[in-house]
């Protein structure tokens, strides 16, 4: 685990180094900040608006976070030949992968910690109260998502080795699952043989992102999921994670790396 | 005298193009043995096969038929690199991080924690030179300086075996002597040196033994002096030359 934890720490050091999170990190403040100073939609609930607004930027931000420090970690240690140095010691590639993903999620993690600690300040501003379990478990399965978010996107690093490219598939296939993945069922009702059972297997394939956003749960002060839903959902990303680390390791582990 | 690197009728084929089925052949048969306390040259022209050989040794590249060992460890197996120092040709190391917190991460992969890894991060540093920059980010250092962090973190672990692959490539002449000089020291402790080279003046200087390999051929290996009394040459460069069959366009 040693080794784990060594390429971890350097994931992490090199996203507080880079300008990324403080560019989105600053972005995010000045809009919430802007937004929240007029009420554009004559929201009764100022609270709510704000709420609602930083949430979705907290949202969007980590998310591409998670996408940008995943996508360039193994092409970028290709790249820059750092991974000869780095495999030239008993270091396995399995160990490469899950020190890479361990890395990127504590550092996303970071990221949403330091960006809610910022939602909080803020709705506290404008009146709103420390619901510290609902935003504990906001933040928690958010984090999960993040890690099925890493999870795909490594996979994705080691099939394509443009970074661009798949940091474009993977934020397209992230975003389609939040706006469709919920309907796919239903869109499969619709069709005839053999879209349908097509469409079906899709919506029992894809990893469903949605069920971890409860961001309208909080704005809305409604009750979240209990510990058991939680808990099932934290089996539900860590078998999605799993499986991604697995199937990247699969393919990594077959590559020839030539100096 | 116990066999340090070893490889076995290695053989190593890369394939040129989806549709092409013709592979390329970078290495043929390689039979080779280092044994402990040696300094082994390994020589060649450009293309002959000496990266690919380390690649496989070092396990970047999988051999397609033949067997390679480290220690008597499978090269494939994570654990046969865990008393090696590999210094690669072009030195590219994660920028954002300072000598010092490069060599302590490259510590931590080798289980060296606390007093332990400051007193070897601190010889080291030490022994490289790099006193003055050592909390300065790497991006920082120049193309000298940060070869030596490379041979810094090559001896982390204190290893028994180095490969080290054209340490001295694009170097300045001091910087040259300095990497001599640390190879010399490393010989004098008896440790065991695999390197590759152009500079054959170098590989004369430092090496036991050299091996020539041309066209993914083993063509000779043995002692300096034997090499260059069997070409009957001035010089190891004359021996290497007529070894790989070199004829001069222009007679001297």
């Amino acid at each position: 685990m040693n080794t784990v934890f060594a390429i971890a720490g350097v994931v992490i050091k090199e996203l507080y180094r880079r300008k990324d999170f403080y560019v989105l990190f600053v972005l995010s403040a000045l809009i919430t900040i802007a937004a929240g100073s007029v009420n554009f939609f004559k929201d009764l609930v100022m609270v709510r608006y704000v709420k609602d607004i930083c949430l979705l930027l907290i949202w969007f931000s980590t998310l591409i976070i998670a996408v940008i420090t995943a996508a360039r970690q193994i092409p970028a240690e290709k790249e820059n030949r750092t991974i000869f140095p780095l495999l030239a010691k008993p270091v396995s590639r399995g160990q490469l992968i899950a020190g890479k993903f361990l890395g990127c999620w504590l550092a996303t993690g970071l990221a949403v910690l330091v960006f809610y600690v910022f939602f909080i300040l803020v709705t506290a501003t404008k009146g709103g109260d420390w619901q510290l379990v609902t935003y504990s478990k906001s933040i928690g399965l958010l984090w999960l998502m993040l890690g099925m978010v890493i999870a795909m996107t490594l996979l994705g690093s080691v099939v394509l080795s443009a970074v661009s490219s798949n940091t474009t598939i993977c934020l397209v296939v992230i975003i389609g699952v939040l706006f469709i993945g919920e309907h796919l069922n239903k869109i499969a009702l619709r069709q005839s043989e053999p879209v349908k059972s097509i469409t079906y297997t899709l919506y029992y394939v894809i990893p469903h992102f949605e069920i971890f956003d409860v961001r309208n749960l909080v704005v809305n002060n409604k009750p979240m999921p209990s510990l058991k839903a939680c808990g099932l959902a934290t089996l539900y990303a860590g078998a999605y994670v799993t499986a991604f680390l697995y199937c990247t390791w699969l393919i990594f582990r077959r590559q020839r790396l030539n100096t | 005298m116990e066999t340090i690197l070893k490889t076995d009728k290695l053989r190593v084929e890369y394939s040129t193009g989806e549709f092409q089925k013709t592979p390329k052949v970078a290495l043929q048969g390689l039979t080779l043995e280092v044994r402990a306390g040696e300094v082994f040259g390994f020589l060649g022209p450009n293309g002959a096969g000496k990266t690919t050989t380390m690649n496989v040794l070092l396990g970047f590249v999988p051999p397609t038929s033949g067997s390679a060992s480290l220690f008597g460890i499978d090269v494939r197996q994570p654990i046969a690199r865990q008393r090696i120092g590999y210094l690669p040709e072009l030195t590219y190391y994660y920028k954002f991080l300072t000598a010092e917190e490069l060599l302590r991460f490259y510590a931590k992969i080798f289980g060296l924690k606390g007093s332990e890894a400051d007193k070897r991060i601190e010889q080291l540093i030490s022994l490289v030179e790099l006193g003055h920059a050592a909390k300065r980010p790497i991006k920082g250092y120049s193309k000298g300086m940060q070869q030596r962090v490379g041979l810094a973190q090559a001896l982390i672990n204190n290893p028994d075996l180095l490969i080290l692959d054209e340490p001295t490539s694009g170097l300045d002449p001091i910087g040259r002597m300095k990497v001599r000089e640390i190879i010399q020291r490393l010989k004098n402790e008896g440790k065991t040196v695999f390197f590759s080279s152009h500079e054959m003046g170098e590989v004369e200087t430092v090496c036991d033994r050299v091996a020539i390999i041309y066209q993914g051929e083993l063509k000779e290996e043995g002692r300096v002096a034997d090499l260059v009394a069997k070409h009957r040459a001035a010089n190891l460069e004359q021996a290497f030359l007529n070894i790989i069959g070199y004829k001069p366009a222009v007679a001297p």
